[in-house]
C-alpha cells in the first residue's frame, strides 16, 4: 500500500477508513448475537497482534516466533495487578505496556544483533521461557489452571462487560491501531523500515541507523502485543498459560503470511479468516494444527504474498497485459 | 585532501586484502582506482564508507580520523555510496527509494510518524521535493511512481546514484557504476559524473570501462593483489611500466 500519496491517495485512505468504520458498524447492528460478536472480538484482537507482528516481519523483515510471549506478558499483567491487587484496570494496561515494552528492549538488544533462523530461535526461546514461568510461577499467575476474577474495563461509570460494549471498544481500537499502522508504513520511519528489508547495507549507507530501527519496531510491536493481551483478560475475564503458548505465535505468524506480509489490510483479513475458520468447521478443531500447517504452506507456494496482495496481483496482471503494448514502448531506449 | 588513507591493511584471514595502502582523494577531484579482480577495490570502498575497520592505519576525511565509525554515521558526515551489485529496495518505488536517500535530512520518528504530527506533514513534503528533485537529476521522473525492482540495469545504476545523491554527500564512492551498461547508457553515465563534478562533489569510482575511466578521472590509483602500484595522473599512470605489466596488459597502450 505504500506508493503514490498526492491528493487522490489521500482522499482514496479516507474512504477506506470510513468504509471499514462503517462496515464494522453494520456488522454489529445485523448481529444482535452474541456469539458472533465475541467472535469478531477476538478477530479485533487477534487483528492488533497481526498488524504489530506484520510491521516486525512483512515490513521489517525481522522474524520473530515468540509474539505470544509479549501477548501474554500484557494479558498477564493486567490479569494479575487487577484481580490480586485491585489496580484500575486503565492503570493497569498501561503498567502492561511498560513492563512488555522493557522486556522488548531487553531481549532485542542482543536478539536483534542475529539475523534470520537465529533472530527466530531466539525469539522462540523466549516465548518458550515466557510460557514456562506462567505455568510455574503460580503464587502470581495461578499456574495452569490459570487466572481467573479479571474484572472488566469500564468507562465513565459503564462497565464494558457485555460482547456489544466490548465490540464498541474493541473495535474503536483495531481501528486506531490499523490507521497509526498505517501512517507509519508511510512515513520517514516507515520508509527506512521497508528499506532495511530489501537491503540493510543501502539502508545503512544513506545514514539508517538500522540496529537502532529494528529495535524500536520490536518495542512497538510488542506494544501492540500487550495491548492486546489486555484487552484479551478483561474480555474473558480468566487467563490461562496455554493461550499463549508457542502453538500461537505460530498462529500469529500464519495469520501474517495468510493476510500477506507487509500488508495493514492483509492483517485484518487474515486475523479474520483464521479466526473464523476453527469456529466455522468443527471438524478443524481436532486437526487444528494440521491445519494451519497446511494453509501455510499453500500460502506460501502459491500466494506468496498471501491472500489480499495475491489476488491484488492477479488483477494488476491482467490490467497490464491488457496494456502490455503500451507498457512496453514506454521503456528507457526510446 | 578530502579523503587520506594512511598505511591502511586489512586481511580476511590469510588473504591480504589492502596490505599498507596509503591513497588521498583532493576535495572536488574525480579520482579512479583501478586493478585487476580481487584487488582490493571493492575492500578499500568498505573500509572508507564504514562497512569494514581497517587492522591497521588510518582514514581521515575532512580532517577527521573516521575509521571504527559505523556506516550511518559515516553516511550523515558526507560519504555516500552506490554498489557493485546494485542494491535498490526493491518493494518501493523509484521515488520511494530516493527519500530514503533523505532520511538524514528529516527529523520524524516513529511515534510523530505513525500519529502524523501535523509538522510531519511539511517535512515530508520536502522529502519529496528533494527527492524528486534527486530524480530530474537523473532523469528518472517518469519512472517515478514504478517499483525499483522493474528498472532495466541501467535505470538502477541511475537510480542508485540519485537515492546516493540526495543524501547530500560531499564525496561519491561509485563501485563499477558503467558495469553491464551498453555504450549509450555509459555514455550517460560519463556526462552525469561530469555534473556530479560541477556541483563540487568528489568522486572516487571503481571502474573498468577504461575509456570512461580516461576521461573522466583526473588521478587514478593502481591497485594489485591489495598493493598500491601507482597513483597520479592518468597520463603518468598509462607509462608506468608496472602498472602496464600486473594490469593492462602489454598491447593495451596501442
Amino acid at each position: 500500500m505504500g506508493g503514490a500519496l498526492g491528493e487522490g491517495f489521500i482522499r482514496r485512505l479516507l474512504n477506506r477508513w470510513a468504509l471499514l468504520a462503517a462496515t464494522v458498524a453494520l456488522v454489529a447492528v445485523v448481529l444482535e448475537n452474541n456469539y458472533y460478536l465475541s467472535l469478531l472480538n477476538f478477530i479485533g484482537i487477534h487483528t492488533i497482534l497481526v498488524v504489530g507482528l506484520n510491521l516486525l516481519m512483512g515490513y521489517g523483515g525481522q522474524i520473530s516466533l515468540g509474539h505470544a510471549a509479549f501477548f501474554g506478558i500484557g494479558a498477564y499483567a493486567s490479569g494479575i495487578l487487577t484481580a490480586t491487587y485491585g489496580v484500575n484496570p486503565w492503570l493497569a494496561l498501561i503498567a502492561g505496556l511498560i513492563v512488555c515494552g522493557i522486556a522488548a528492549f531487553l531481549i532485542g538488544v542482543p536478539a536483534l544483533k542475529l539475523h534470520g533462523y537465529y533472530l527466530a530461535m531466539a525469539t522462540l526461546g523466549f516465548g518458550i521461557i515466557v510460557y514456562i514461568v506462567l505455568n510455574e510461577a503460580q503464587p502470581w499467575t495461578g499456574g495452569p489452571s490459570g487466572l481467573s476474577g479479571i474484572p472488566s474495563l469500564s468507562l465513565g461509570g459503564l462497565k464494558l462487560d457485555t460482547p456489544w460494549r466490548l465490540y464498541l471498544l474493541i473495535w474503536l481500537t483495531v481501528w486506531a491501531i490499523l490507521l497509526i499502522s498505517a501512517n507509519l508504513v508511510d512515513s520517514r520511519t516507515g520508509r527506512a523500515l521497508r528499506a532495511l528489508h530489501d537491503s540493510e547495507a543501502a539502508a545503512r549507507s544513506l545514514g539508517v541507523d538500522t540496529a537502532r530501527l529494528k529495535l524500536q519496531v520490536f518495542v512497538w510491536s510488542a506494544l501492540y502485543a500487550s495491548l492486546a493481551g489486555s484487552l484479551y483478560a478483561h474480555t474473558l475475564n480468566f487467563v490461562a498459560p496455554a493461550s499463549f503458548g508457542f502453538m500461537f505465535s505460530i498462529k500469529l505468524v500464519t495469520m501474517v503470511v495468510l493476510g500477506g506480509m507487509a500488508s495493514i489490510w492483509g492483517s485484518l483479513m487474515g486475523a479474520a479468516v483464521l479466526t473464523m475458520l476453527p469456529e466455522l468447521l468443527a471438524v478443524f478443531h481436532d486437526y487444528e494444527t494440521i491445519v494451519f500447517g497446511g494453509i501455510l504452506m499453500v500460502v506460501m507456494i502459491f500466494l506468496p504474498r498471501g491472500l489480499v496482495r495475491g489476488i491484488l496481483d492477479l488483477w494488476e496482471f491482467r490490467k497490464y497485459k491488457r496494456e502490455g503494448v503500451r507498457f512496453q514502448v514506454s521503456g528507457f531506449r526510446d | 585532501m578530502i579523503l587520506d588513507l594512511q598505511e591502511v591493511s586489512l586481511a580476511f584471514g590469510g588473504v591480504q586484502a589492502l596490505n599498507n595502502v596509503s591513497l588521498s582523494v583532493p576535495e572536488g577531484a574525480v579520482k579512479a582506482i583501478i586493478g585487476p579482480n580481487g584487488a582490493g577495490k571493492t575492500t578499500l570502498f568498505n573500509l572508507v564508507s564504514g562497512f569494514l575497520q581497517p587492522q591497521e592505519g588510518r582514514i581521515i576525511f575532512k580532517g577527521e580520523e573516521i575509521q571504527g565509525q559505523p556506516a550511518h554515521l559515516l553516511a550523515a558526515q558526507g560519504i555516500g555510496r552506490t554498489f557493485q551489485l546494485v542494491q535498490l529496495f526493491d518493494h518501493m518505488t523509484v521515488l520511494e527509494n530516493v527519500m530514503v536517500g533523505c532520511h538524514r535530512r528529516g527529523h520524524a520518528g516513529l511515534l510523530s510518524g505513525a500519529l502524523r504530527l501535523p509538522w510531519t506533514f511539511s517535512e515530508e513534503k520536502a522529502i519529496r521535493q528533494w527527492a524528486w528533485e534527486a530524480l530530474e537529476f537523473v532523469g528518472l521522473t517518469d519512472r517515478a511512481h514504478q517499483f525499483a525492482a522493474v528498472l532495466p540495469l541501467g535505470l538502477k545504476r541511475l537510480l542508485e546514484i540519485a537515492r546516493a545523491l540526495a543524501a547530500q554527500p560531499t564525496i561519491l564512492l561509485l563501485d563499477e557504476p558503467a558495469s553491464g551498461l551498453d555504450a549509450m547508457e555509459t555514455e550517460r553515465l560519463r556526462d552525469m559524473i561530469l555534473s556530479l563534478k560541477d556541483m563540487g562533489i568528489t568522486i572516487l569510482l571503481v571502474e573498468h570501462d577504461m575509456s570512461l575511466t580516461m576521461e573522466v578521472a583526473e588521478e587514478i590509483a593502481v591497485l594489485n593483489y591489495g598493493r598500491l602500484i601507482a597513483d597520479g595522473p592518468p597520463r603518468a599512470v598509462q607509462k608506468n611500466p608496472e602498472v602496464i605489466a600486473a594490469y593492462l596488459g602489454t598491447d593495451w597502450q596501442a
